[in-house]
């Protein structure tokens, strides 16, 4: 997700893949209900509020308090990616005061907010390098306005001022005054026009392992996540949604008898679903539960309805089956003029299932709607204006009379933006409308799987001509899939969506003549963006292919990658860092220490303007693959916390492992499987590898961190086991596949 | 019912059958102790009752009545509990933090059983799910609080 085209098209007040719903009817007993439709351009409500320059007012983000700690309004919202710390670094750097002495929020909707191309939301590893230069500024234009504080409390002349962390210090006559006793008088100053930014060397902060700010509270419970809202009074909601998406409830058999359930308050229809609210959310969850329901199907073709005869099986089928070579989205030289050069032709098919997020923290949302008319709500989000929108509509509101919290997320990846159906604070909304009260819903895991936004499902299908000398120098690959972005953002006519072809187009490879093309065949899941996008998937299909092109042309993957890599230093030398970092390349398979066969794969990956090469070493027994180690060298060009971003590489490694061995959403009949983590594995401790990471600084343009660490793991786990025992696993999740042998 | 957690007894005007989660949760309004999968799959709901790591989204409260129940509210005053949350914060373990109240009863609970755990036994008792995949953190946060 590099083009950010799409955020100027988002449709003005258009419902996407809705049709089926829009207003309900009330009947005796039942709400009138609308359900979330995406939100119109937030940017609007922005220019409705006066020209502001985002990223730029002081006050909108920092208020220094009197003891000279500082509350710090972060646009972007914390999910474990480290950005409340990472901000408090940058900003502390210019503003001279220690990370440790910030406190930081979410910020609530604004046009201060919009930081990424006059949009805000937390994805697309866009959180520090859309802020950086910005959250800099804003440090430094503070310290600025102290220093005129001080010189005018003091009558000494600014530049006779400088600072210690903290504090502001007049040097010839030692006397200092804390930041905290400073910050009402600098706050009625102007902001300067220009100011100085501190010198890249003399950094303290910016790229160093600064300690995180939520460490601390997240191990011993403290942390605050959406799902521990507590509002005094409030009502526990629980939803049971039809089973199909599109459904509606007809009947509720039982009605009068789980009314009478001990703790029960009331029984609610809601589009899609029936609900239960009562005094506490075990009590709700058990009632709604036993609600006997009949669903009443929606006709048969109605937009958004998923529908009866669908299953994974035979939409995977659908999608390999499709013919051509799509629309274009990348050409380089004259694939169709050399194939027929070609001395040899690799052809495979690829293919990826629908994923569920499985973040730990269970969807949930809370609403209140107070006495002057406003509606208050606390949710997971990554797009507090968009929800904001939302959640207007739904009650009937202006947008400014909608105050949205923002906690802090257990887990995201893709999960919280706005996605028709998959979040629960709609039915929050209604429900606090319907019962006058306070109510804060929780999803049960089985609902969050029966209604979360999976990835898409995917295939790519390639074909290469490989030359005498053994280098490839055709090459064609067909993404066929759905993007999210063309879902939730709309689709443009004649332009392939970059989020469907990501990790197929823009591979640095020198292969002379290629080509990506897009077959898009519509999704009937709910999908939805999953941590890193298209990379997740078509970085697998590409790397791993690759290797088959190598294999053909008699050539060692890692060197072949080396020679295709000649013209690009960049790339050139990561592949070269990861291999030193794994001791030297070596595919094997060779014997380890503990007598198991091993071997090793690589992969490259360029997600999120940040470029990465990855190793992976594996061993197959009893059936299964076991992923020893993970190398990974990243280039994000410039760096602010080695630590998290460590940390980063890891959590993306644990979930490159998890999606490449075990998961899979599956659907029969329309209705997804797996209802828990025990129909729908994810990664467990014993199946962590261990994971080595070496961060470059090139200096090229800041990229992304949050994603990029998973898309080189998979295909590099797939060219392992082909070192290994010459199987090609061209099929996600490789628990699926019966492994060969070892070669000996 | 009764029930004594943190060292306090509290009278609970509820279902024998309550999933203890719940009653520490929605009754007595302790939120650190979280709701992930509610089937035992995950163990963000892991507490302590007397002294062994329990998953309370499968503990009926009726099961626990009587017993000494610690939530990871009460965690810095077990100087077990102290150890472990320092070396947490050492190794910077959490990302999103969902798992980790879990994750540090588990830890205390292997830690006072075993006060030098092997690595197997490290893997043996660390069985609670991080999405965030945080797992080498904590095998190695859980080392050093073995030292500690
Ligand atoms: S919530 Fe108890 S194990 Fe998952
Ligand atoms: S830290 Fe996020 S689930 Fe473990």
């Amino acid at each position: 997700m590099n083009d950010l085209s799409f955020l100027h098209r988002l449709p003005a007040e258009k419902p996407l893949n809705l049709s089926r719903r829009g207003l309900f009817a009330a009947a005796a007993g039942t709400l009138v209900l609308g359900i979330a439709v995406p939100a119109s351009r937030p940017r609007a409500q922005a220019s409705a509020q006066g020209k502001v320059q985002p990223g730029t007012r002081i006050p909108a983000f920092l208020e220094i308090r009197p003891d000279s700690t500082v509350l710090l309004r972060s646009p972007f919202v914390e999910g474990g990616q480290g950005i409340y710390t990472a901000l408090s670094q940058i900003i502390g750097e210019e503003l001279d005061l220690e990370p440790a002495r910030f406190v930081v929020e979410t910020a609530p909707p604004g046009a201060d907010y919009l930081m990424i191309d006059g949009l805000r939301f937390t994805g697309g590893s866009f959180s520090v390098r859309s802020s950086y230069e910005a959250m800099r500024k804003l440090g430094a234009s503070a310290r600025h306005m102290l220093l005129e504080a001080a010189a005018a409390e003091w009558r000494v002349a600014r530049n006779t001022l400088t600072t210690r962390p903290g504090l502001v210090v007049h040097e010839a006559s030692g006397r200092t005054l804390p930041y905290g006793q400073l910050a009402s008088a600098a706050s009625k100053l102007k902001a300067p026009e220009t100011v100085a930014l501190r010198d890249k060397g003399q950094f303290r902060y910016i790229g160093k392992p600064v300690q995180r700010l939520d460490v601390r509270d997240k191990s011993t419970g403290q942390a605050k996540y959406a799902i521990d809202t507590q509002i005094e009074g409030m009502l526990f909601a629980a939803v049971q949604h039809s089973p199909r998406l599109g459904g509606e409830p007809a009947t509720l058999k039982n009605e009068a008898a789980i009314r009478a359930m001990p703790g029960v308050h009331s029984v609610h229809r809601l589009p899609g679903a029936v609900a239960v609210a009562a005094n506490n959310w075990w009590r709700a969850s058990k009632a709604v539960e036993a609600l006997e329901v009949e669903w009443k199907e929606p006709p048969a073709g109605t937009a958004g309805a998923m529908p009866a005869n669908f299953s994974s099986e035979s939409h995977l089928a659908h999608l390999v089956s499709r013919p051509g070579n799509g629309m274009e989205a990348e050409i380089h030289g004259n694939p169709a003029e050399a194939f027929p050069r070609a001395a040899k032709i690799v052809e495979a098919t690829y293919t990826a299932p629908h994923l569920a997020h499985g973040q730990l923290e269970p969807p949930s949302a809370t609403a209140r709607f107070n006495a002057d008319g406003s509606l208050e709500l606390w949710a997971p989000n990554q797009a507090p204006e968009f929800f904001q929108q939302a959640a207007a509509k739904v009650a009937g509101l202006a947008p400014e009379k909608v105050i949205i919290h923002s906690p802090i997320l257990g887990g995201f990846f893709g999960r919280h933006f706005l996605y028709a159906s998959a979040n629960p604070f709609p039915q929050a909304i209604l429900l606090a409308k319907a019962t006058g009260r306070t109510v804060k819903l929780v999803w049960s895991r089985e609902e969050e799987f029966l209604r979360d936004a999976v990835r898409p499902m995917a295939v790519a299908r390639f074909r290469a001509g490989i030359g005498a000398d053994g280098m490839p120098i055709a090459l064609e690959a067909v993404a066929i899939n759905e993007g999210a972005v063309g879902r939730w953002f709309g689709r443009q006519p004649n332009k392939v969506d970059s989020s469907a072809v990501e990790g197929l187009a823009e591979k640095p490879y020198a292969v002379p003549h290629r080509r990506v093309g897009h077959i898009l065949v519509d999704d009937p899941a709910v999908i939805g963006f999953w941590r890193s996008v298209g990379h997740s998937m078509n970085d697998f299909f590409f790397e791993t292919f690759f290797d088959e092109m190598a294999q053909a042309g008699g050539q060692d993957p890692y060197e072949l990658r080396l020679r295709l890599l000649a013209g690009s230093p960049r790339h050139r030398s990561l592949l070269e860092a990861v291999a030193a970092l794994s001791g030297g390349w070596k595919r094997g398979p060779f014997a380890a220490a503990d007598g198991s066969m091993r071997a090793r794969g690589v992969a490259m990956a360029s997600p999120f303007g940040s470029e990465v090469a990855t190793i992976a070493e594996v061993s197959i027994a009893g059936g299964e693959i076991t992923v020893h180690d993970v190398w990974v060298a990243i280039d994000p060009g410039s760096i602010v916390n080695p630590a998290i971003i460590e940390a980063q590489v890891q959590s993306a490694v644990a979930l490159g492992v998890s999606s490449a061995l075990l998961e899979e959403v599956v659907y029969v009949n329309g209705m997804p499987q797996a209802r828990n983590y025990d129909g729908y594995p994810i990664l467990p401790p014993t199946r962590m590898p261990k994971v080595h990471v070496r961060i470059i600084e090139s200096g090229a343009k800041m990229g992304g961190i949050g994603e990029p660490g998973l898309p080189g793991v998979p295909p590099a786990i797939a060219n392992a086991v082909a070192a290994l025992n010459g199987q090609r696993l061209r099929n996600l999740p490789f628990a699926k596949a019966k492994l060969d042998p070892v070669r000996g | 019912m009764e029930l004594t957690v943190n060292g306090k007894k509290h009278q609970l005007d509820v279902e024998a059958d309550m999933p203890l989660l719940w009653a520490i949760r929605d009754v007595l309004g302790l939120t650190g102790t979280k709701y992930g999968c509610g089937v035992a799959q995950c163990g963000a709901c892991t507490v302590l009752v007397d002294g062994v790591a329990t998953r309370s989204c499968v503990t009926p409260v009726e099961a626990v009545a009587g017993q000494a129940i610690t939530t990871i509210e009460a965690i810095e005053a077990d100087a077990v509990g102290r150890k472990v949350v320092d070396a947490w914060v050492n190794v910077q373990v959490a990302q999103c933090g969902y798992c980790q109240s879990g994750q540090v009863m588990a830890a205390t609970a292997l830690l006072k059983q075993i006060p030098k755990p092997s690595d197997a036994q490290i893997a043996e008792a660390m069985t609670n799910l991080c999405r965030c995949g945080t797992y080498n953190a904590i095998a190695a946060a859980v080392r050093q609080a073995a030292q500690a």
